[in-house]
């Protein structure tokens, strides 16, 4: 194989890109990958590896050039960047507006789909449940339909009594 | 919790490789992973030993208490030797990142072999349900029952948007890696193996080499596995997995059909040298014999050898790997001596065995017939 750029050398390095369902492969020789600033240095990270080179430059443009630190674990963007993991979760929080160009490049989307812990899920549906309900205790009030509002003001009650459990973050 | 030693613990290579499963002719192993953490803790990667030592001793015990896991083997890095250590990774219990972990990390084995969690490797939780041959369904519903009796215990880091929280955003969201182990002789000696992985790709799906990331495809070994964890269901993405895999069964079978019809001779040529070598060898490294141990399962597979099972195939597979040499030897071993004894030990095991069994032999071969006509 040879190098793409040059189209002399043989390619030493070879990159994957994904964003969305599209692939593209780079193939660099040595020189060429250096002057692109790629290296494969283990300093490297791993996220610009396999994110197409822009994870850490993208979080660091979010940030505004500001340095950002997770409040709770004390985990920055340059610790992202030589690692290409995170401190903790909240770090997920901090971090959030330059993750999701990141995420969106790496999966399918960019919400979870998949299984939730039965806590959760019973806390979350009751969230919605007292959400609808706040909708039509409001509309009944509008109405001046009382005796429908007294009757949702005591479900909205019981179901708030569930939602105080232990929320996520 | 199960108070012996590992080396008393783990199944016989003999029993392992005796177990069956669907399309296990080609699918050597299912695997399905779940990564989880807990909600105030600290990464792995991030957190100091203190903190590591914390959640460990938060979650093990709740581990061990899972009926699943009940007279288990647990353990925690630290205490575990480095032959011990490696014997998990040639079993595929552990990663090699794993093994590299010392205090602040462990692992929880269930007695046969199928359910291992590892305790503060790159997540705080990275539990695993195997089975053998074509079972990815069975293995996410089995490692999903053992997940929801964990999360009743400890309170796991999940956001309503992103999912399961995990160190590194490539497993956010439900956290899954889906994998077969597969073995692909065909479609290596047929050299199509790279189109193949080439399109496996552009599906999304990774294929890696018999020990995970970055290593290379030992004996015609291939890993298959999901990459993306967010935005799908776990059950979408077994089911995709599923699919591929069908297809790449069906490529296999084709492609040793299609070998035996055409290159008979390169076909024989091949596994009668491997034969050749594996009895009479004298010296022998584990790469070389995982190559043509390869062949010699291929052999087993096409009626070769009528008198042996592939299960002694797949058994010299593990029994030849260095942590498992060493285990029978008391003194240290030298990589020249660990090929010594691997050689004597595949002579001694392949005493039995005859000689790949070709019928009507040489040029009077139907496969050679059909080749030299088209």
């Amino acid at each position: 194989m040879v190098c793409c750029i040059c189209k002399e050398k043989p390619a030493t390095v070879h990159l994957t890109h994904i964003e969305g369902d599209k692939m593209q492969k780079v193939d660099l020789c040595e020189e060429c990958a250096k002057n692109k600033g790629v290296s494969s240095t283990p300093d490297f990270s791993l996220a610009d590896l396999l994110l197409g080179l822009g994870a850490s430059h993208e979080i660091e443009q979010a940030s505004g050039g500001v340095e950002l630190k997770c409040p709770r674990c004390g985990f920055t963007q340059a610790d992202f960047k030589k690692s290409g993991r995170l401190g903790c979760p909240g770090c997920y929080e901090t971090f959030a507006d330059g993750l999701e160009g990141l995420l969106k490049s790496m999966h399918k989307g960019t919400r979870h789909t998949g299984k939730v812990p039965e806590g959760l899920r019973q806390t979350r549906d009751a969230s919605e449940r007292l959400k609808t309900l706040q909708q039509k205790l409001a509309k009944a009030i509008e109405e001046e339909n009382f005796e429908q509002a007294a009757i949702l003001r005591d479900e909205i009650k019981q179901t708030t009594s569930r939602v105080a459990g232990p929320v996520s973050t | 919790v199960n108070k012996i030693g590992l080396n008393e613990f783990l199944v016989s290579p003999a029993e392992v490789a005796r177990r069956r499963g669907p399309h296990d002719r080609i699918v050597m192993s299912s695997r399905v992973r779940l990564a989880r953490n807990v909600q105030y803790g600290v990464f792995p990667g991030w957190a100091k030993k203190p903190e590591r030592l914390r959640v460990l001793e938060m979650i093990r015990p709740a581990v061990e208490g899972l009926p699943e896991l009940k007279s288990a083997f647990s353990q925690t890095m630290d205490n575990l030797s480095a032959l011990e250590k490696k014997l998990l990774v040639e079993r595929h219990l552990i990663s090699r990142e794993h093994e590299a972990k010392n205090v602040g990390s462990g692992v929880v084995l269930n007695r046969d072999e199928t359910f291992c969690v590892m305790i503060n490797e790159e997540d705080h939780l990275r539990m695993q349900a195997l089975r053998p041959g074509l079972q990815l369904r069975q293995a996410w519903q089995a490692i999903d029952h053992l997940d929801s009796a964990l999360e009743e215990k400890l309170n796991y880091a999940f956001s309503n948007d992103l999912g399961y929280l995990t160190a590194c955003p490539t497993n956010l969201g439900t956290g899954i890696r889906v994998s077969a182990m597969l073995h692909l002789p065909g479609l290596v000696l047929a050299e199509q193996i790279n189109p193949i992985i080439q399109s496996v790709n552009k599906l999304g799906l990774a294929v890696r080499g018999l020990y995970g990331e970055g290593t290379e495809a030992l004996g015609n070994v291939f890993q298959v596995s999901n990459q993306m964890t967010l935005g799908e269901s776990e059950s979408t993405i077994v089911e995709r997995l599923e699919k591929v895999l069908a297809q790449i069964i069906e490529h296999e079978e084709n492609a040793r059909a299609s070998i035996l019809e055409k290159k008979a001779k390169m076909v024989y040529n091949h596994i009668g040298r491997a034969y050749g070598i594996l009895a009479n060898a004298h010296s022998i490294s584990s790469k070389e014999t995982m190559n043509l141990l390869s062949l010699l399962r291929l052999g087993v597979d096409l009626a070769l050898f009528p008198d042996v099972d592939r299960s002694l195939a797949d058994e010299l597979f593990i029994l030849t790997q260095p942590a498992h040499l060493q285990r029978q030897h008391s003194e240290k071993l030298s990589a020249e001596e660990r090929d010594l004894l691997r050689a004597d030990m595949l002579r001694e095991r392949l005493k039995q065995v005859s000689r790949p069994n070709i019928k009507s032999g040489g040029a009077g071969d139907a496969g050679l017939d059909k080749a030299g006509k088209s």
